[in-house]
């Protein structure tokens, strides 16, 4: 491998995980606030339990989407030094913007939400919550808008051969953010949402298990009482769960029509702005009106001219054209026919440049690794729909007020939460592998624009050798790797410790009696 | 001389500048993690010293980052792929110290809690030394051809300035951690920080000064004399509060020399925001390492606008977190324990 594959690896594996990360943090912080908010506003204890259980596995996952992040910002520079030069007129702008006017106060308040426990008024603490969180989501519109431009570039004229702003309005505006941005804000809640149902029923569960809930001879719950583990499981506890289940379940659905609706536009978009893209994600090797269910046949795209052995085995008609043109008819164009469109428009070989390295003067393949884009876009679809399908069974089964006793189906709940983090990743993984060869894509849509694009073989830095690049890999996926796990046992065990371990009060002072005036409230 | 860019070079230089003020002591706080506190309840002091702010602090590393990608791509391009294998270490200390900060208190074992300890001392050790280097070396030169790329092996850039920048700034960030700890603690951990400091503080200001004196040698500039001598200036008033502990005044004093240092350093460097030791003719410069005057100019409207606004709550954040901590003050650790 060459140092641009190992950058190529290194950006795709450092991004997945930063985004496995921030989708929890912008989905579950909002749910906090609005948690909190309704303590605030009736003083049901359930709704301060929920604000500080969700808010403690909310930290959990937020620092490693910080410390995640960083490499990011850093990552343009270092590895991809031409791209940099290239694109930073305009693609820094948001990037600094992001620093500057949203994660600043994401961390500010956050700081001060987690510190702020019963130092703060309560009304100026609940405001930080609501601050950091609306924070977190402005900071998913900044980089959307750097990466929207990434797929369409607006706004920008060639000159002295780098991309420069010329109309901020365009960059901010691009209707490729536009359709984006709900559509990762909409796939963070159905995280969310799919987070808060798991973990709620495995509690429900465990209560049915321990004998503390029972159902009457309806199915109906009788909600009971354990004295042991001081309040840890009273009937406020009862209460947390069933409301989080519900929640959860509620905001997965919605997020899910907010995913699908946004998507159908995002599909129409892309079908102007990037139609290799869709084709790819098709396989269409033919152009067609079909919605492929399954397609054989070698996906992978060898040379740059062999899209014929591909065969829809299963396909729904009509639908592929209803996503692209929201009618039945008209024809997508297949790869067979935008290759030659491709190769007429930007050229059949890379330029002679040194900047190409060995790749100067090769031939271009337009065709993005078929095999990614069309089952990436397949599973983005399948396991979001059944995210919300479950979350609508999830919802008739605890009809009732509690959960069945099922080992099984309490493992699926549970299971089941790493539904929509891989739908979130298997479309990203779509959305940027579906707009190779290119780092910018091309914009077809833009009259006199067409021409600001840039190969993904040129935007790697030229003076990182290949070793240097390997030794980043390996240590930075060692350490993801590692950090993983401890992510994992510590939100598996903040988890089985119940709301016990968020409040340790409860444990301590079982008869609600005041803490010491002079101990912190909350400390690392 | 052109308007908007010299502006970015100076909004650039407040950045960095912010971020060594900052974070400055919370990097020196972690170091003293492993190497001063004595016992279980003095480490967890120091971490809440710096628990509310340590985040917003770091942000202005970022920040530092990002502007210059959007201001000075090229600057940005050349300076980190140049650096590539010390910003990854950097990277991974930072990675390791954010993590450890919250995960530390739930370890359950000693020897987990005892880990993320290290990780937090050497991270900070390493995020300060490796930033120091940067700088050092965007200050004084990196071996850069025609295009902005290193030359020679991933270790090209390894020179004096760049153990002098590290050491500068790693000595810098003990010196104020421990004036922070002065500053924000009380009992056997504020008596001992504060004798600690006077002791060390003259000799752990001195790299970062040298550092800014050769800046100023190199490029032959009298209008970084002022910033310079504003700088010792400071570093002798930080001493004399030092000994008298004057936390506050000595935390300032040293908060004086720093931005001055960086002032000087600076200016001196200008036009050059990273010179090439290969060829002058390579240097990047002010001129033609920055954006257009359209991004600068959209740039400078939202820094315009942001940074006052950053400033204010976080200088906010400081005061709602003003009361100093003691041991007293630090509940007993709880054990998560699951529930069935």
């Amino acid at each position: 491998m060459d140092a641009l594959e190992i950058a190529r690896w290194q950006f795709g594996i450092t991004t997945v995980y930063h985004f496995l990360m921030v989708p929890l943090t912008i989905g579950l912080g909002l749910v906090v606030a609005v948690l909190q908010t309704v303590w605030h506003r009736t003083g049901k204890e359930e709704y301060l339990r929920m604000t500080k259980f969700w808010g403690k596995l909310f930290l959990i996952n937020f620092i490693m989407g910080v410390a995640t992040g960083i490499v990011q910002e850093f990552q343009f520079g270092m590895a991809w030094s031409e791209y940099s030069r290239f694109v930073g007129d305009v693609f820094g702008a948001p990037l600094a913007m992001e620093a500057l006017l949203a994660f600043f106060v994401e961390s500010t308040f956050l700081g001060l939400w987690i510190f702020g426990w019963d130092r703060l008024p309560r009304r100026i603490h609940l405001a930080a919550i609501w601050i950091a969180s609306l924070a977190s989501i402005l900071s998913a519109y900044f980089i959307l808008v750097a990466n929207s431009w990434m797929q369409h570039p607006v706004g920008t004229e060639m000159i002295n051969g780098r991309a420069v702003m010329t109309d901020a309005w365009a960059v901010f505006t691009n209707n490729t953010a536009l359709v984006t941005f709900p559509h990762t804000i909409f796939g963070a809640f159905a995280v969310a949402g799919g987070f808060l149902l798991g973990i709620s029923w495995y509690h429900l569960y465990r209560r049915r298990q321990s004998g503390i809930d029972t159902v009457d001879a309806d199915g109906k719950v009788v909600v009971g009482e354990s004295a042991t583990l001081g309040r840890n499981r009273d009937k406020i506890d009862y209460r947390v769960w069933i409301k989080s289940l519900r929640i959860g379940a509620v905001v997965a659905m919605v997020a899910f029509a907010g995913v699908a609706l946004s998507g159908h536009a995002q599909a129409q978009l892309m079908i102007q702005q990037q139609p290799m893209k869709m084709a790819a994600a098709e396989a269409a090797c033919h152009d067609g009106t079909g919605f492929s269910l399954l397609s054989i046949g070698d996906l992978r795209s060898g040379g740059a001219t062999t899209c014929d052995d591909v065969v829809g085995v299963f396909e729904i008609p009509g639908l592929l054209s209803f996503l692209a043109h929201d009618n039945f008819t008209t024809e997508v164009k297949g790869v067979n026919t935008l290759l030659p469109e491709y190769q007429e428009k930007y050229g059949t070989h890379l330029p002679d440049n040194p900047i190409y390295g060995d790749r100067a003067g090769t031939e271009i393949n337009y065709l993005p690794v078929m095999e990614v884009t069309y089952w990436g876009f397949r599973l983005m679809i399948t396991l979001g729909g059944l995210s919300a399908v479950a979350a609508a069974v999830a919802l008739w089964l605890t009809r009732k007020g509690t959960v069945p006793q099922s080992q099984w189906i309490s493992r699926l709940a549970l299971f089941g939460m790493l539904a929509p983090f891989g739908a979130n990743s298997a479309g990203w993984i779509f959305t940027e592998m579906g707009r190779q060869p290119f780092v910018v894509a091309p914009n077809p849509s833009f009259e006199g624009i067409d021409q600001v694009f840039m190969y993904t073989a040129a935007a790697v830095s030229p003076g990182v050798s290949a070793g240097e690049m390997l030794f980043s890999l390996i240590v930075l996926t060692l350490i993801y790797a590692v950090l993983l796990v401890v992510e994992v046992v510590l939100l598996t065990r903040y988890v089985r410790g119940g709301i016990g371990s968020a409040m340790p009060e409860l444990h301590d002072r079982p008869d609600g009696s005041q803490k010491d005036t002079d101990v912190l409230s909350f400390a690392y | 001389m052109e308007f908007l860019p010299t502006l970015w070079f100076i909004l650039i230089a407040v950045l960095w500048g912010g971020y060594l003020f900052l974070e400055g002591f919370d990097l020196g706080v972690g170091m003293l993690m492993k190497t001063f506190a004595r016992n279980e309840k003095q480490r967890r002091v120091l971490l809440n010293t710096i628990g509310p702010v340590w985040d917003g602090n770091e942000v202005w590393l970022i920040t530092a980052g990002a502007a210059t990608f959007a201001a000075f791509p090229y600057w940005y391009a050349s300076l980190f792929s140049a650096l590539y294998v010390p910003l990854v270490l950097v990277l991974v200390a930072l990675i390791f110290r954010a993590v450890a900060f919250e995960y530390r208190g739930k370890a359950h074992t000693r020897t987990a809690r005892n880990a993320w300890d290290w990780a937090i001392c050497l991270g900070s050790f390493t995020a300060a030394f490796g930033v120091g280097a940067m700088l050092a070396l965007s200050t004084t030169g990196l071996p850069l051809d025609a295009n902005g790329d290193r030359v020679g092996g991933p270790f090209a850039w390894f020179n004096m300035y760049a153990v002098l920048g590290g050491i500068g700034v790693v000595a810098f960030c003990l010196v104020q951690g421990l004036a922070f700890l002065g500053l924000k603690t009380d009992g056997e951990i504020r008596t001992r920080a504060a004798r600690i400091l006077a002791r060390w503080l003259p000799l752990a200001l001195l790299p970062l000064a040298a550092w800014a004196v050769a800046v100023v040698l190199l490029n032959h500039s009298a209008t970084a004399l002022a910033p310079l001598g504003l700088a010792v200036c400071a570093l002798v008033f930080a001493w004399i509060h030092a000994r008298k502990t004057n936390e506050g005044l000595a935390f300032t004093g040293m908060g004086i020399f720093l931005l001055a240092g960086v002032a000087a350093i600076f200016t001196a460097a200008y036009p050059n925001v990273l010179p090439s030791t290969i060829d002058a003719a390579y240097n990047l410069t002010v001129a033609n390492a920055s954006s257009s005057p359209y991004t600068l100019g959209l740039m400078s409207i939202v820094a315009a606008f942001g940074l006052p606004l950053v400033l204010a709550y976080q200088g906010w954040t400081y005061w709602v977190f003003r009361k100093r901590i003691s041991e007293a003050h630090i509940p007993d650790a709880h054990a998560v324990t699951p529930i069935v």
